[in-house]
């Protein structure tokens, strides 16, 4: 089975398709910035981009992605290290309290503004709602979305 | 009736009394010396204060026979990085950022140029390495500004020589050495060689800096760890990759405390990437919470070349119970059993102080209440997990997220019989603490499965694993009656505090009262009693432990008061606290009422405290005292008809003395109010039959970010040494909301979850 991962070509051999994405990310590619928290999609730590969806890769069997492409926390900033806007936000509000909830977060937040350049805190609410983060770090994830659409459109990405 | 002992610090769970104990009993190591840096890029400075023969031989043994082990705080590098050395567990709370910020305001550092490390284990070098109590900056700050203090004097000392002036001279500034007279000016990496060859002074010798000459202290600075957060670097416990590594899941019964008979291990070891399974012995009372015990659940162990193939052999797994000694605890009964021992005589006298009946006797009016709590799961989002290594030489390597390395370290060396020089523990960042991490249960548990299979293992809990074995904060009932007087004074109060017991005469671990807890540690008439009621639940400290759960039964017993006293609570909760005294002078961890004052009126003033609101809007107060720090937050709700209930804002007032990393302790701030909101809120582990009731965040909903209110944090800018600010925060939250509930709607929140009473958000 083939993976298109942070636009690489991946070689995952005859791996159960049962698997979750989480876990080929995690065990198989050694990509561990994808968390697993609940493992029933209910805490969102486990967030990817699937085809620039955000979704939850601990229910998403790994034989059901075809060739869609994968993006996860490790393939937002560029590769001469320029972090995405959204990843320079988090530093800049100093949103992490654990971090754990943070990458999940984050690639919802970039998935927010690629489809809203200037959310709303409604918008935000909404599209953030279905993260959980236990150190309550919410209002300052709040504050630095806000702060990446600012950066984005003055400065594009 | 018996008399319970008093404790030390009522705040402090026992173990860590033990901690400060013998912190302060360590053997005085020599505090000369320092070990010049040959092999690192050329020379350089390394310090810790307490290096020795020991650090020496550490150093050696670490690296190599020329270059310094990384057991000291400060590192001055030739090239001008200077690296310190955080020597605390992080796990959200912060220090891996405000430690090193101490050393390097007196250092005069560039924090640029600064690179932190997490420093190794080593208690000859460093002292208990602990994350918990909120103690990791009241205990550090001295040694890490003498730390700073001593490395910048040498460097001065340094810069004089070099360019022969007198060190009087001399100034400092973000990593320089300034020669005001001439502007010449020397970096920090340039005197590093010379620095190292000169006499190390006694720390206690050295000056250190006036607070309004701090440049870092008090700002707001990023984590060190952020840039490694937002990039998906492997920075967790869970994270953790070695080489020939297997993945294990441990399954457990589903009644504590249940034994392994027997299972279908045969048909499972034959699964897909399957390696391993067997059944592990029970091992020591693993229920009883104490970080050091190298005790064991009793369940089976799968052993897979991945976590998902070990996942798979779980599902299919069929085990055989015995539950004969297993817990058949039940919260519905505990509930009931805890009414009819509230009516009751209670079992034991905490305190007793004055004419409590007397004043009963006189009184004007009398108020009493029946508050409830139930038990809750820490639930930090990184699930329990520890990767162990024991190797064929005897030595043992581990990589764990653990709020108490040594203990761990300690627990292993027991359960293997070696020494514990033999065992490395690498910390690693903990996705979230909240004292579950005290506990090494999932260390010990990946040492005996590394050791039976002969090779390096990552354990890792579902999540389903670390809701239903948790040591959980323990529920409790406060039967409570309350004299007011004449002038509608609180004249006397009077607790019958109904808790848990595992052995029949002590509370629970994290379950007990404190002898002078408030309000009777300021009333002239108080008495607080106690009945237990027998559990074979496990318990522990649970952020801010004891009174993340009474300040929200006293607290609102005490608006409960003002208000039949027909009293604004704000002026009878400072008339409560009384004239302006420190109940234990000099003690930071002893309650000072004009702190205590101070922040109740700033809160109340800063929230607009007496204000007209609309119908069903209303604001609420509470304060409590813990860890050393003083919080009074007043917050502002609505509740409709439907018991909707909508938090707007929290206002925070605290005094825990000079800030050191604003942002950090801001944060603290308000997750502290998140977390006291989501637990008020919704959050309970109810047991049925020795059985945990949820398993996952369906049924254990933490609040979500649409429903996060606003939070406004103010300090009180004092000079009372700097305490922590990972708990004191919390307790005031649920009280604080509950008595803006009855202030919005008239209904006295006397059970939580708020959702047990009909809201929602």
């Amino acid at each position: 089975m083939k993976l298109e991962i942070n636009g690489k070509a991946h070689e995952l051999g005859d791996i159960d398709p049962s698997t979750p994405l989480l876990w080929v990310l995690r065990d198989t590619l050694g990509l561990v910035g994808t968390k697993y928290g609940c493992g029933i999609a209910q805490c969102s730590a486990c967030t990817v981009h699937l085809d620039g969806q955000p979704v939850q890769s601990c229910r998403l069997p790994v034989g059901s992605i075809g060739n869609r492409p994968v993006r996860t926390i490790e393939g937002l900033a560029e590769d001469d290290e320029t972090l995405h806007p959204v990843q320079q936000a988090w530093i800049d509000e100093d949103v992490a309290q654990c971090g754990y909830c943070q990458a999940g977060q984050i690639m919802s937040a970039v998935a927010l503004l690629e489809r809203n350049p200037r959310p709303t805190d409604a918008d935000i609410d909404a599209a953030m709602g279905r993260h959980l983060c236990r150190c309550g770090t919410y209002i300052r994830i709040r504050k630095a979305i806000h702060r990446a659409a600012a950066s984005i459109a003055k400065e594009g990405r | 009736m018996q008399k319970r002992p008093i404790p030390v610090d009522p705040y402090l769970p026992e173990f860590m009394q033990e901690e400060m104990a013998r912190a302060a009993a360590l053997p005085h190591v020599s505090r000369r010396g320092f070990i010049k840096l040959s092999g690192v890029v050329g020379g350089g400075l390394v310090l810790g204060f307490t290096l020795g023969p020991v650090a020496r031989a550490a150093a050696q043994g670490g690296r190599g026979a020329d270059v310094f082990a990384p057991n000291a705080y400060v590192q001055v590098r030739p090239d001008g990085v200077i690296i310190l050395y955080a020597k605390n567990p992080e796990v959200g709370q912060g220090v891996k950022t405000a430690l090193p910020m101490i050393v390097a305001e007196e250092l005069d550092a560039d924090w640029s140029q600064v690179r932190v490390e997490q420093s190794a284990i080593n208690e000859a070098l460093y002292g208990r390495q602990v994350a918990g109590g909120s103690r990791s900056i009241p205990t550090s700050w001295e040694p890490l500004r003498r730390a700073g203090a001593v490395a910048r004097a040498m460097l001065v000392r340094a810069a004089a020589e070099t360019l022969e002036v007198d060190a009087s001279e001399l100034v400092t500034e973000a990593g320089y050495v300034i020669h005001r007279a001439s502007g010449r000016r020397l970096g920090y990496g340039e005197l590093a060689a010379r620095a190292a060859e000169l006499p190390v002074p006694d720390p206690a010798s050295v000056p250190l800096k006036d607070r309004k000459d701090f440049r870092l202290l008090g700002r707001r600075i990023t984590g060190v760890d952020n840039r490694a957060i937002v990039t998906g670097k492997p920075l967790f416990g869970i994270d953790q990759r070695i080489p020939g590594m297997r993945y294990a899941t441990f399954v457990k019964a589903p009644a504590i405390g249940a034994r392994a008979v027997s299972a279908n291990l045969g048909e499972v070891k034959d699964m897909r990437g399957v390696e391993d399974a067997f059944l592990v012995e029970a091992r020591g009372a693993v229920v009883e919470f104490s970080p050091a015990a190298p005790s064991m659940l009793s369940g089976v162990a799968i052993i897979a070349d991945s976590t998902w193939a070990a996942l798979q052999a779980a599902g299919k797994l069929k085990v055989e119970w015995d539950e004969r000694d297993a817990s058949k605890d039940s919260w519905s009964q505990a509930v009931e059993e805890a009414r009819r021992l509230a009516a009751g005589r209670p079992q034991q006298v905490l305190s007793e102080k004055g004419d409590v009946e007397g004043a009963f006797a006189r009184a004007e009016r009398t108020v009493d209440a029946f508050y409830t709590y139930p038990f809750v799961a820490h639930a930090d989002l990184e699930p329990q997990n520890c990767t162990a290594w024991c190797k064929d030489d005897g030595s043992v390597e581990i990589w764990a997220p653990t709020q108490t390395p040594q203990s761990a370290i300690e627990g292993t060396a027991a359960l293997l019989g070696i020494d514990p020089g033999k065992v490395t523990l690498h910390q690693l960042r903990g996705g979230g603490g909240f004292g579950r991490r005290l506990a090494n249960d999932s260390v010990i548990q990946a040492v005996a499965i590394s050791k039976r299979i002969g090779a390096p293992v990552k354990v890792q809990w579902t999540r389903e694993d670390d809701m239903q074995f948790d040591y959980y904060r323990p529920g409790g009932f406060h039967s409570f009656r309350a004299a007011l007087d004449s002038e509608g004074r609180l004249a006397a109060f009077e607790d019958h505090f109904v808790t848990f017991t595992r052995d029949g005469s002590t509370p629970v671990a994290s379950g007990s009262l404190a002898e002078n807890e408030f309000p009777a540690s300021v009333l002239p008439n108080a008495r607080l009693v106690q009945s237990m009621i027998p559990t074979k639940l496990p318990t522990g400290p649970w952020r801010a432990p004891g009174s993340n759960a009474i300040a929200f039964a006293i607290q609102s017993f005490l608006h409960e008061c003002a208000v039949a006293a027909g009293r604004d609570h704000l002026e009878f909760l400072l008339e409560v606290m009384g004239e302006p005294r420190w109940l234990t002078p000099g003690d930071l961890w002893s309650l000072n009422t004009e702190r205590a004052a101070r922040v109740i009126r700033l809160a109340a003033e800063k929230a607009g405290w007496g204000r007209e609101l609309p119908p069903g809007r209303g604001l609420g107060l509470a304060f409590h005292f813990s860890h050393a720090g003083h919080f009074a937050e007043v917050a502002e709700v609505s509740v409709d008809d439907d018991r909707k209930l909508t938090v707007h804002k929290v206002t925070v007032a605290g005094d825990i003395g000079p800030i050191v990393n604003l942002s950090g302790a801001e944060n603290q701030a308000e997750g502290s109010v998140i977390d006291g909101f989501s637990t008020a809120l919704g959050l309970e582990i109810t047991f049925e039959n020795g059985r945990a009731q949820q398993s996952n965040f369906d049924r254990y909903p933490l609040l979500r970010m649409p429903h996060a209110p606003e939070v406004e944090v103010h300090f009180v800018d004092s000079d009372f040494g700097p305490t922590g600010i990972g708990e004191p925060v919390l307790p005031p939250v649920a009280p604080a909301i509950c008595n803006a509930i009855y202030a919005a709607c008239g209904h006295r929140v006397r059970t939580l979850p708020l959702t047990k009473e009909g809201f929602r958000v």
